[in-house]
């Protein structure tokens, strides 16, 4: 693998909005990155300085070992797929896709077939001589993709490809792209709003807050080890609290909204610090009825207030002192309804002590 | 039940009085006209008959030809000049000028002066373009003209220049509409796919921008074509245009049949430029997707 994309302090000042600020980032060959962050992130803007429809304020992108900062976006070798797939209308499917080849100095007699196959890669091959006000957003989209990919570049763009679509499309166009992406081996670069489709979808996901990035992992390390709150709150739900620590026999205890829990994290020091935050997943945690003795575990009693149905799980949401602690557990074969309390029952929450994450107080790190 | 009745009611109100109002100041004087143009003409006026003689001497006296092919000229030559000034300049309002403000002052600038009377504003141009006029104070201050000239005034070119002004807020009014409706992301997808600024106009702004220009050029074409104002203010002997001469059809020469005659050819080969401008608007009309 080599380096495809270098990006070093690239910041984008709009008046006085900091679009993005001093981001830098590296992107291998062939890789799918993810920049996932919530509304008013910077994502678009930085993906759009990639493409080269905003100027940086500062910095450099280099593409291919080649510095593109200033060049126009018809002098770079990457291609977008944008947000409303901005389809020629006065052009058929096929002259859309075609479009990119006229000028890169492909032979006439080579468009034709190079825009057949790159429409049978997206399963349109029957469409090329449709307009594409007839089509449907899905097949709007594979357009757009087709389009894209048609020019083979050395980075495909793509601005909230899905955003448009309903959800059952939206969960096969997800397949589609990837699988699309593992066929023709391009770097895909999304930009995305919704964590779970970043998590799908990506090698790699690179979380935005405030014009910066905040953490870049690939899925598994960021759900499971994520650098900060932020994150933890962003990627998949954590019941967050704020504690001081406390080392008392050799272990170390925390506070969640009043109660005392046992916390066994390498990242954790055991020295008695002032308030820091704490967190852990609610599929980490147990749901226990009470029934008058108190089990075995490092608890946290509270009241059962709500059952959410989710389907393949269930969301218990606890009240625990001020605060609420949400619970899943999976509706597998082992799962008892009879056996599962019901809501306004006194329950025991049950998490193991190496489940808790601690994070900085400030989300810095 | 009731309130749809009464909405119902309401509704063929409100389209009743346009239907009204167009039969009795659209229809029925067009059907006057009509029935005029078969009537005869018998000095010291005309008298109702059925004969086909004024279309035939509107096709055989040369006269009418000539102010016919005249008019489409000037008319022509109008909405070229309209569409030279007023693309570039809507061009540059919607993708240059980045100031909401600044862009609505310019905008206004074009179109205010429809509120100013037509005949104002024409006028203008003679006091620009006369011997006492602006132009001719200028050469002559500034030594190129040594004493007034009359070149400027009572031809031709006075006429286009002057319908130009007139008509032109037509020509850059759709031509704005249509291109601020074109997605900034279609041009950005054409530079994203390899084609160079001008290349992205060529292929993507002019083409989508197509109906705006046949509209303006439909309208200040039409709108030039049956002017009398402009030809009787800076026109001259050689700048009569067809509205004038049913103007004196109507007026000295006191031959209403032939006026007539003269008027429905006008109204035939203006419905046909209006429907040509239709046809050819569904050619291009492309649906942002
Ligand atoms: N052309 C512009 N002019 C002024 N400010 C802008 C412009 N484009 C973006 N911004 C600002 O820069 C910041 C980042 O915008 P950006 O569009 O990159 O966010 P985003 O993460 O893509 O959000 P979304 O999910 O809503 O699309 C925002 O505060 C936005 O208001
Ligand atoms: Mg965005």
């Amino acid at each position: 693998m080599s380096e495809v994309i270098r990006i070093e302090n690239l910041r984008k000042e709009f008046g006085d909005v900091i679009g993005v600020a001093d981001v830098s980032l590296s992107i291998e060959r062939g890789e799918y990155v993810t920049l996932l962050g919530p509304s008013g992130c910077g994502k678009s803007t930085l993906l759009r300085m990639i493409g080269g429809f905003e100027a940086p304020t500062s910095g450099t992108i280099w593409l291919d070992g080649e510095d593109v900062t200033d060049l126009p976006p018809n002098q770079r070798a990457v291609n977008m797929v944008f947000q409303d797939y901005a389809l020629f209308p006065h052009m058929t499917v096929g002259q859309n896709v075609g479009y990119g080849l006229r000028v890169s100095g492909t032979p006439r007699a080579e468009i034709k077939p190079r825009v057949a196959e790159t429409l049978s890669l997206v399963g349109l091959t029957d469409k090329a001589d449709t307009s594409p006000a007839e089509l449907s957003g899905g097949q709007r989209q594979r357009v757009a993709l087709a389009r894209a990919i048609v020019r083979h570049p050395k980075v495909l763009l793509l601005d909230e490809p899905l955003s448009a679509l309903d959800a059952n499309l939206r969960e096969q166009m997800q397949v589609e792209l990837r699988n699309l992406h593992n066929k023709v081996g391009l770097t895909f670069i999304m930009v995305t709003h919704d964590q779970s489709e970043a998590l799908v979808m990506s090698d790699r996901v690179v979380v935005m807050r405030d014009g910066r990035v905040s953490q870049t992992g690939d899925p598994v390390s960021l759900y499971d080890a994520p650098a900060n709150s932020y994150v933890a709150d962003f990627i998949g739900a954590t019941n967050l609290f704020a504690s001081p620590v406390k080392a008392s026999n050799g272990k170390i205890f925390v506070s969640c909204f009043g109660q005392e829990l046992e916390i066994d994290h390498p990242a954790v020091d055991g020295v008695p610090a002032a308030e820091r935050l704490f967190g852990f997943r609610p599929e980490k945690a147990r749901l226990v009825r009470a029934n008058g003795s108190v089990p075995q575990g490092n608890l946290l009693k509270g009241r059962l207030e709500n059952v959410l149905y989710h389907g393949a799980m269930i969301r218990s949401v606890v009240v625990v002192g001020e605060g609420r602690i949400l619970v899943d557990t999976l509706l597998d074969d082992t799962f008892d309804p009879a056996r599962h309390a019901g809501t306004g029952d006194e329950v025991f929450v049950d998490i193991d002590p190496h489940k808790i994450m601690p994070f900085a107080r400030d989300g810095a790190s | 039940m009731r309130l749809a009745t009464r909405n119902r009611l309401s509704s063929g109100g409100v389209l009743s009085l346009p239907l009204v109002w167009t039969f009795l100041f659209l229809f029925i004087p067009y059907a006057i006209l009509f029935i005029y143009s078969f009537w005869e003409k018998k000095f010291p006026t005309f008298v109702p008959a059925f004969q086909f003689g004024n279309y035939l001497e509107l096709m055989v006296d040369p006269q009418y030809v000539r102010v016919l092919l005249r008019t489409i000229k000037i008319a022509g030559l109008v909405s070229l000049l309209s569409l030279l000034l007023a693309y570039p300049y809507a061009y540059f309002l919607v993708h240059k000028v980045k100031r909401p403000g600044v862009k609505l002052v310019l905008y206004m600038a074009v179109v205010l002066p429809l509120w100013v009377s037509y005949l104002l504003r024409a006028y203008t141009w003679k006091t620009i373009l006369g011997t006492q006029g602006i132009l001719n104070s200028f050469l002559v201050s500034t030594g190129i003209l040594s004493e007034p000239s009359s070149v400027f005034l009572y031809n031709q070119t006075a006429m286009v220049v002057t319908l130009t002004y007139v008509f032109i807020p037509f020509m850059v009014m759709p031509i704005y509409a249509a291109l601020e409706k074109i997605p900034g992301s279609l041009t950005e997808a054409s530079r994203d796919l390899g084609m160079s600024a001008i290349q992205t106009f060529v292929r993507v702004t002019l083409p989508l921008s197509m109906p705006g220009v046949i509209a303006g050029f439909t309208m200040t074409f039409c709108l030039s074509f049956g002017d009398f104002i402009a030809p009787f203010l800076v026109g001259g002997p050689d700048g009569m245009m067809i509205a004038n001469v049913i103007a004196t059809q109507f007026g000295a020469a006191l031959n209403w049949p032939l006026g007539s005659a003269l008027a429905l050819v006008m109204l035939v080969i203006v419905l046909t430029i209006i429907t040509l401008s239709d046809r050819l608007q569904g050619v291009g009309r492309g649906k942002y997707a």
